[in-house]
């Protein structure tokens, strides 16, 4: 009963125990929290769109994103996984998401964002539905923790629509 | 080195009753443990409930031997969700973010385009031979949370089976010779 090996043991076991629970409790504050985000999203010209060598429409976009997220950020924050969306609906297709910026933000400090960029990924239909087509651009944000639960928020934004004709 | 020899010593003086009981409180102890693992895949919806972070592909957010706890739901695949998914023809799982859904008027069958965090391109070059999607099948379950460094046991016990064999047979013997 006390041996070295039995103490190593039972302390081992408790320590894991402690450093579990404490995980979890560090989690369940993250539910507390209430956040206060400001998003804004421009788009400042449409350079390009055509179909590409896929048959497929695309379109390059220039935007100016904006974002306060400070206070988003919890004690148990790691960073903040940011992303633009375009979503819209095509006869083919009840939904379309495509993620056409991303960021990563590890610190509250740099959580506000002021960028102005052409978009980082293409911005690609499955056929030819972009033509005149109204959609939303979606900031979401991935709260990563340092330990615990996940979590995913979004400020939807409307109103945008693409040129009638291909440039 | 004494440590060693009272063992020996008190393997050779076991009697087979207790050897008996001993052997029982060891299945009892796997077979608990299998028990809560299967527990897991049922009450989770997963395959594999808990993965372990293998490659560098979503850093800074997950590294090497971080653990992620996954859940699968009905619900449909959105766009910045951390899927885990097999590629056909592969066998290790990849934990990626989704960054494209197409999802189809009536069957709502859907189709997904992921991309590591920390990677320059999207997953196409993973997939399989001329595939340009995943679909539903393709993914077994969604990160739901995380907690850091606990995967280092099993990528070493992987990488190094030695230590798992050691383990084992040290666990065993200390099961075997306590005398509770």
């Amino acid at each position: 009963m006390h041996s070295f090996l039995l103490r190593g043991n039972a302390v081992l076991t408790f320590a894991l125990t402690v450093l579990a629970v404490a995980c979890v409790l560090a989690s369940l504050t993250d539910t507390l929290h209430s956040s206060k985000p400001e998003v804004n999203v421009e788009i400042l010209s449409v350079d390009a769109f055509g179909r590409n060598p896929g048959g497929n429409d695309e379109v390059v976009l220039t935007l100016h994103i904006s974002a306060d997220l400070q206070s988003v950020f919890t004690w148990n924050t790691k960073q903040l996984f940011v992303f633009l969306a375009a979503e819209y609906e095509s006869s083919k297709n009840v939904l379309n998401q495509i993620s056409i910026w991303d960021s990563i933000i590890q610190s509250k400090e740099d959580a506000k964002i002021h960028r102005r960029t052409r978009n980082k990924y293409s911005f690609v239909d499955q056929g030819s539905n972009l033509r005149g087509k109204d959609f939303n651009l979606t900031l979401h944000w991935n709260i990563m923790p340092v330990t615990g639960a996940m979590f995913s928020e979004k400020r939807v934004l409307t109103g945008f629509r693409l040129p009638k004709n291909y440039m | 080195m004494e440590m060693v020899r009272n063992a020996v010593r008190s393997v050779r003086s076991i009697h087979y009753r207790q050897l008996a009981t001993q052997i029982i409180s060891l299945g009892m102890i796997v077979t608990s443990a299998l028990i809560i693992w299967k527990g897991l895949m049922c009450v989770t919806g997963s395959e594999s409930p808990v993965v372990v972070v293998l490659s560098g592909s979503m850093e800074p957010g997950f590294q090497r031997g971080d653990i992620l706890f996954l859940r699968m739901t009905k619900d449909p695949i959105r766009a910045g969700e951390i899927v885990v998914f097999n590629v056909d023809g592969r066998d290790i799982p990849i934990v990626h973010r989704v960054i494209k859904v197409h999802e189809r008027q009536e069957t709502g069958e859907v189709e997904v385009l992921t991309k590591g965090d920390n990677n320059y391109g999207d997953d196409r070059l993973l997939y399989a031979q001329g595939q340009l999607w995943l679909q539903r099948h393709h993914i077994m379950g969604r990160a739901v949370g995380f907690l850091p460094y606990v995967g280092w046991v099993t990528i070493i016990m992987t990488e190094k089976p030695v230590i798992k064999y050691i383990l084992i047979g040290v666990l065993g013997l200390l099961v075997l010779t306590s005398k509770e």
